[in-house]
């Protein structure tokens, strides 16, 4: 074997099913076994030696891209790789992918160093790698640390351990598309993620729906209107009307208060999906409820925050419909 | 004062971190030049600091501005204590003082040192205004450009090429000095990047004097290497080509010359070309895009030779083929004495240069070279470097002689090398010997011989070939054979030359890269012993690498080599010979007869067995290089020679052949009995094991193919996609029972495994084609080889080049089509000056696309007996054609405006992210260049006392020479520039110390800085000008609007 054996090309030359075996965490020797496996040497007629000899070299190409992976708005800058920018979006892109399975064992945790230290048995539980759990734990707190910045705040707690990563996800997302600043105001950039407080503020004027008993019965009557005969159990939706209309209304009018968008998650659950799934209410049900609720509202006599109604219902009804599952 | 300096600091971005308290960096830069220096303020507690400094002003003699680097230094401020480096900067202004090339040095510079590398960037802009200095006792050479590239950069004319130059320049080596022990390693190292960059400057300023005595303006084939000599000091030497070169104005006049050989491919309208098997390389056919017929003198250009040629090819009395037979004896004498009469002036009558302008070359000799073994000693007085200068005086010296000998006046591609083990040093010179057209040489006849008429008695294709020498009294046994393609002059039955192969050349299939790899043990021994037994080793060596490369040529069934280059290295208890070079099979040249094996013991029958074993695994694996190679020269009716190993009844009959035109040849043939085979004789395990290693060379892998010359034999059609790299692989020899055998077998897998790695790495390109493959083997230790290839890949489109079987006589055909073409220029453009509203005579391609596209089917070609014919049938086509696209041009814009346009282009309009190719070519495919910005010669040390923290030694290389390629790319894209061609690392010195967890590594790299411009870019604007591109895509003749 060589004492010393390197490539470097004027391009970087990037293997990207060699990129993809070091995320995964692989070491040289088990991707030379995976590539060999592959039927890479039959197809090149190369030798094992070639094998690894290449494996080495993408190795120590990605290990020394590391450092630039880890900032990624300045790889366009440094001057030692030289890679095209389509590449450089992959390198990017794949450097920062995650396993939704790593991502919600971690997801609630602090991403501290205890966690951390933890992470081999988040490896032997999902089958990851401790390295690419090392990678995305260190991502998650890069990610972490940039948004951290960016202003605004995050959120996280119990009782949600049911919820997929996905779930999340898609909330966050319904959320930043309809609740943010960003949302209402194209002058300001996609990533300004703070809750626009002003709405978040006029929220609180949908609470007359609960507090204004008239509003409230009338409201009830239109919903049930509508949906007698087709839900299974329609008696306990009459019955807790009130409850049931109360969970809507009031997790968005609370948001003003930074520890109760923390507890959003929680409250979406307690107080809406779990009443529902204590009645056992099949998801078809929740969904033609939801439907009604929020639609009815618009035949309200003298009910003026329309508009303020559509956008905070229809993407808590996106929300409540994502989240209830078992 | 004739010079000022100006620099201004403008922001540094990515500093390290210096405090750790705080993890941030005061930085302040430091600006040198000379004995001067100036400061920036500190830009406290940042890591991408502001500085935007003032113009600081050097007001210096120019002879400064030439010798000395502008250094800069990037420092950390420390209120108590010493003020820390972070790197530094060093940027040669030279290409500021050529008026053609940068006007100004602006970008972000990686900030470097030599213990961590590159450590941030830093934004600098340098300017030079330079004041005329009219005193004659200068000791200047401001003004003299020089390139790397080893023939005319692309975008000029040779006016006159003057010859040889050569310098040297001796110092004592920092490392060396008695202060070196009392100061740091790094100290140490920064004093000779210091050093180095100095004598550099210096040496080109002394180059560039001689250069200016000779009354040249440029110095081409510029190569600088520096010889490490330990103790007895450090040389820096330079030898190049004095030029005077003229910058082609008219970008529409040198459009066509500067386009890349896969650019003429697609032009060439005969893409259903009824014999591309029979390739020649670069553009055998007449150059199609070179369309402004009214200034022939001002379009001259490499590539137009063969238009050139074959014009001279059409005889005036109209016969069809070549008029080679005007070339006789008287000819060749007053060649002769023309040409000796001009460089009998010349002490060393050396080109650097390996491809030429068209009629330049007449006759090529063969390769000559020369070593000599010298013991190094204490260079007493740097200012007399007298010992070197006689060592290499001696070593020309010899190299002329051996030119003589073989007829020639002239040595091209020439270059010098040395290989240096502790107070011995091989020095090494070799070149090609040629006799070379006296017109370019001398003054007063510069407008003579951009004349094509000049090569009216050269044959195309062949004339090179053709012996110089006199073979009546020949300087070595050789072969003589009537030419294939004249048949009226001599050719040698194998010809290596050190240089490119001519455009003109008339190539059968492809080529490929070719190796002799050799290793001799040798005692450890002192001194003058040591010399000697060198010396002794050396002749075997020689021989021992030349017979290999004939068994290999022979193998691939190959007649001629070229790009030829041995190094021979010495180390402490070997020696090492690995010789590169491109085979191809010239058509001129007879069909090289197999390698027959006999047996020493033949009454042995299993050993007979096994010889005939042997011999057919020969035969077999000739033949199947013939087809990877696409060897199948014509069958022409004398000949019989295509078996591998012809039986004695053919041989005679091949002789008989001869004798009926020459009466002379039959006696020189039959002294020389064996004529086609190429017997090995196995006496011993030695050679057997030389057949068997014969073998062991892979073809590289479907869609590979490799040579070392500038382009591919065979292959045109490239694609713009190209990926230079560099590779390195160090061996550790198990030092029990060495034999030479077990050496051999070591280094061949080396070079042979190395191969194999970067056919696997850069699979993803095929079809493609590693050129300028370029090893250097080197013994940094005892039982320690390296061997480094700088290489580029470059991808090629594989329809157009997998057409084959075509005949001959069809390429004789349309040789005589392309021929008439050319005749029909004049006859045409009287055609177009009757049409008012065509503003320019009609380009040729508007004449091959009428023609090639008017109807008449291939078959009713061929079926034209005679060229008249053709002709006749052609005008009318042609005439129609010119009335129908009338409609078109009128439409165009005027070609004016399209001139405009396509000056006013940005440069760099292509490279948004700043991309900077390196190629070691001399063009980048699909593009041309557009200007030279000056040559790009660094010089780097790195070290480290952490190897093992930095992944070892393969993690400390590859990091440094990434680090290289990445201040290469940046230097350029400060001089505004997009590319680096010719790119050579000349320099890779590793030496470890695992023990100790130290490594260092010196390299040089050198190559010019230009500007190019892709060719899809240039044809939208082109497609606009009528007389250019725009016909191809018509179909001719037939197109309606």
């Amino acid at each position: 074997t060589s004492e010393l054996d390197i490539f470097v090309g004027n391009t970087t030359l990037i293997d990207e099913d060699v990129y993809r075996l070091w995320l995964d965490g692989y070491s040289v020797s088990a991707a030379v076994a995976l590539r060999a496996r592959s039927g890479i040497l039959e197809q090149t007629r190369a030798t094992a030696a070639v094998l690894q000899s290449d494996s080495v070299d993408h190795y120590r190409t990605f290990h020394r891209l590391g450092r630039p992976l880890h900032a990624p708005p300045k790889l366009p800058h440094q001057l030692i790789f030289q890679i095209p920018p389509s590449r450089q979006a992959l390198l990017i892109g794949r450097y920062y992918a995650f396993d939704e399975a790593f991502v919600r064992e971690v997801l609630g945790k602090k991403l501290s160093k205890g966690t951390k230290k933890d992470l081999d048995d988040i490896s032997t539980k999902t089958g990851i790698t401790l390295e690419s759990c090392r990678r995305q734990f260190d991502n998650l707190k890069r990610v972490f640390k940039v948004v951290e910045e960016m202003r605004g705040s995050l959120t996280g707690r119990k009782k949600l351990q049911y919820l997929s990563f996905g779930d999340f996800a898609f909330c966050a997302e319904l959320m930043i598309q309809n609740w943010t600043l960003g949302a209402v105001d194209s002058q300001l950039d996609d990533m300004h993620v703070d809750l626009d407080k002003e709405f978040l503020q006029d929220v609180k004027e949908l609470k007359v729906l609960v507090a204004d008993k008239d509003r409230l019965d009338l409201h009830k009557g239109l919903v049930c209107t509508a949906l007698r005969g087709k839900l299974g159990v329609f008696s306990e939706m009459e019955a807790n009307f009130k409850n049931l209309s109360r969970g809507p209304v009031n997790v968005a009018a609370t948001l003003t208060h930074n520890k109760d968008v923390r507890d959003l998650f929680v409250d979406l659950v307690e107080k809406f999906v779990e009443p529902c799934r204590s009645d056992h209410r099949p998801l078809n049900d929740v969904r033609l409820f939801l439907n009604h609720y929020s639609a009815s509202v618009h035949s309200l006599y003298g009910f003026r925050h329309q508009a303020l109604w559509d956008r905070s219902m229809g993407t808590l009804r996106g929300c409540f419909l994502r989240l209830y599952h078992d | 004062m004739p010079g000022k300096l100006k620099v201004k600091i403008v922001a540094g971005r990515h500093l390290p971190v210096m405090d750790r308290a705080s993890d941030l960096t005061d930085a302040f830069v430091e600006v040198k030049f000379g004995n001067t220096t100036f400061k920036t303020d500190v830009c406290l507690k940042s890591l991408n600091p502001q500085w935007n400094s003032e113009w600081f002003k050097f007001e210096v003699d120019d002879e400064d501005l030439q010798d000395e680097p502008l250094q800069i230094t990037v420092l950390d401020h420390d209120t108590y204590s010493a003020n820390d480096a972070i790197g530094k900067v060093y940027i040669d202004i030279d290409p500021l003082l050529y008026s053609e090339a940068a006007t100004v040095i602006s970008g972000w510079f990686p900030i470097y040192d030599t213990i961590h590398g590159i450590r941030g960037e830093i934004n600098v802009v340098v300017k030079v205004d330079l004041f005329n200095d009219l005193n004659r006792f200068r000791q200047s050479s401001c003004g003299v450009k020089f390139f790397c590239t080893t023939s005319i950069p692309k975008c000029y004319r040779a006016v006159i090429i003057h010859g040889f130059v050569e310098e040297l320049v001796v110092n004592e080596d920092p490392e060396y000095q008695w202060i070196d022990r009392i100061r740091t390693p790094r100290a140490s190292n920064e004093a000779r990047q210091r050093l180095i960059s100095l004598m550099s400057g210096e040496l080109q300023r002394k180059i560039g004097l001689k250069v200016l005595e000779m009354r040249g303006n440029a110095v081409v084939g510029y190569l600088q290497c520096f010889d490490l000599e330990g103790e007895s000091g450090l040389v820096v030497r330079a030898i190049g080509t004095a030029c005077t070169l003229d910058k082609l104005s008219s970008p529409a006049a040198f459009l066509p010359a500067c386009s890349s050989p896969s650019k003429e491919m697609k032009e060439i309208p005969f893409n259903e070309d009824p014999n591309p098997n029979t390739h020649s390389s670069g553009p055998s056919t007449p150059l199609k895009n070179q369309t402004y017929s009214f200034s022939p003198s001002k379009s001259y250009s490499r590539q137009s030779s063969s238009s050139d040629t074959d014009l001279s090819l059409t005889p005036k009395t109209g016969m069809g083929s070549g008029s080679a037979g005007k070339e006789g004896g008287p000819f060749k004498a007053l060649l002769r004495q023309q040409t000796q009469s001009a460089l009998e002036q010349r002490e060393f009558p050396f080109f650097t240069l390996t491809a030429f302008p068209p009629g330049f070359l007449v006759h090529v000799g063969g390769v000559v070279s020369a070593r000599s073994v010298k013991l190094l000693d204490r260079i007493h007085n740097p200012d007399e470097p007298e010992t070197r200068d006689a060592w290499w005086a001696e070593i020309r010296q010899e190299i002329k002689s051996h030119a003589k000998a073989l007829g020639c006046h002239a040595v091209v591609g020439y270059s010098e090398s040395t290989s240096i083990c502790e107070e011995v040093c091989i020095l090494s010179a070799s070149g090609t010997a040629a006799v070379l057209n006296p017109r370019f040489l001398q003054d007063g006849t510069v407008e003579g011989c951009l004349e094509p008429r000049l090569e009216e008695n050269l044959p195309a294709g062949c004339g090179f070939c053709h012996i110089p020498y006199d073979e009546l009294n020949m300087p070595f046994p050789a072969h003589l054979t009537y030419c294939n393609n004249c048949r009226k002059q001599k050719v040698p039955d194998v010809l290596f030359t050190t240089i490119d192969l001519p455009v003109d050349a008339t190539v059968i299939g492809k080529g490929c890269l070719i190796q002799a790899r050799l290793c001799r043990l040798k005692k450890k021994a002192q001194a003058e012993a040591n010399a000697t037994a060198i010396s002794n080793l050396l002749p075997f060596m020689e021989y021992e690498v030349h017979t290999q490369l004939m068994n290999k040529l022979k193998l691939k069934a190959m007649n001629a080599l070229f790009g030829l280059r041995i190094q021979i290295t010495v180390g402490e208890n070997m020696l090492m010979g690995l010789a590169s070079a491109t085979g191809v099979y010239l058509a001129a040249l007879p069909t090289p007869g197999g390698i027959q094996i006999a047996g020493k013991t033949p009454n042995d029958g299993s050993y007979e067995q096994h010889i005939s074993h042997m011999q057919k695994k020969i035969n077999d694996t000739i033949a199947k290089n013939k087809e990877l190679y696409e060897i199948n020269p014509p069958e022409i009716s004398e000949e019989i020679i295509g078996s591998p190993i012809p039986e004695p009844r053919q041989r005679s009959r091949l002789l008989r052949s001869q004798s009926e035109s020459s009466d002379e040849v039959t006696e020189l043939d039959l002294s020389h009995g064996k004529k086609d085979a190429f017997v090995l004789e196995i006496d011993d395990t030695d050679a057997m094991e030389d057949v068997h290693s014969l073998l062991t060379d892979v073809p590289p892998p479907s869609g590979f193919y490799s040579c070392n010359t500038e382009i591919m034999p065979g292959i045109n059609n490239w694609t713009s996609e190209i990926q230079m790299f560099t590779s390195v692989r160090v061996i550790r020899l198990s030092s029990l029972n060495l034999t030479n055998q077990a050496l051999n077998k070591n280094f061949n897998d080396l070079c042979e495994n190395l191969l194999k790695s970067l056919y696997f790495k850069l699979r993803s390109m095929i079809p493609c084609c590693l050129c300028h493959v370029n090893f250097t083997v080197s013994l940094p230790e005892d039982e320690l080889i390296q061997v480094t290839v700088t290489a580029v890949a470059i991808t090629f489109d594989k329809n157009q080049a997998l057409q084959t079987t075509k005949t001959h006589a069809e390429k004789l055909l349309q040789r005589a089509s392309t021929d008439n073409e050319e005749l029909l220029q004049f006859p045409l453009e009287l055609c177009s000056d009757s049409l008012p509203s065509h503003p320019f005579p009609p380009a040729k391609e508007h004449l091959e696309s009428a023609s090639s596209n008017s109807g008449i089917p291939a078959a009713q070609r061929d079926r034209c007996s005679s060229w008249i014919e053709l002709i006749k049938l052609k005008a009318q086509t042609i005439r129609r054609g010119s009335i129908k696209t009338t409609v078109t041009v009128e439409k165009a814009s005027p070609m004016g405006e399209g001139n405009f346009r396509n000056r006013s282009a940005p440069p760099c309009a292509n490279s948004t992210v700043g991309v900077v190719k390196m190629t070691p070519l001399s063009f980048i495919p699909g593009a041309k260049i557009t200007k030279y910005l000056g040559i790009i010669n660094m010089f780097f040390i790195r070290e480290t006392t952490s190897l093992r923290e930095e992944g070892g030694v393969s993690g400390f290389l590859h990091a440094f020479i990434a680090e290289v390629f990445a201040m290469v790319r940046a230097h350029v894209a400060a001089l505004g520039g997009n590319a680096v061609v010719s790119y050579i690392m000349k320099q890779c010195v590793f030496m470890e110390n695992p023990n100790k967890n130290q490594a260092q590594c010196l390299i040089n790299v050198s190559g010019d800085a230009v500007v190019f411009v892709r060719e899809s870019e240039l044809e939208v604007v082109s497609t606009q000008q009528p007389a250019a591109n725009c016909q191809p895509s018509c179909p001719g003749g037939e197109v309606t609007t």
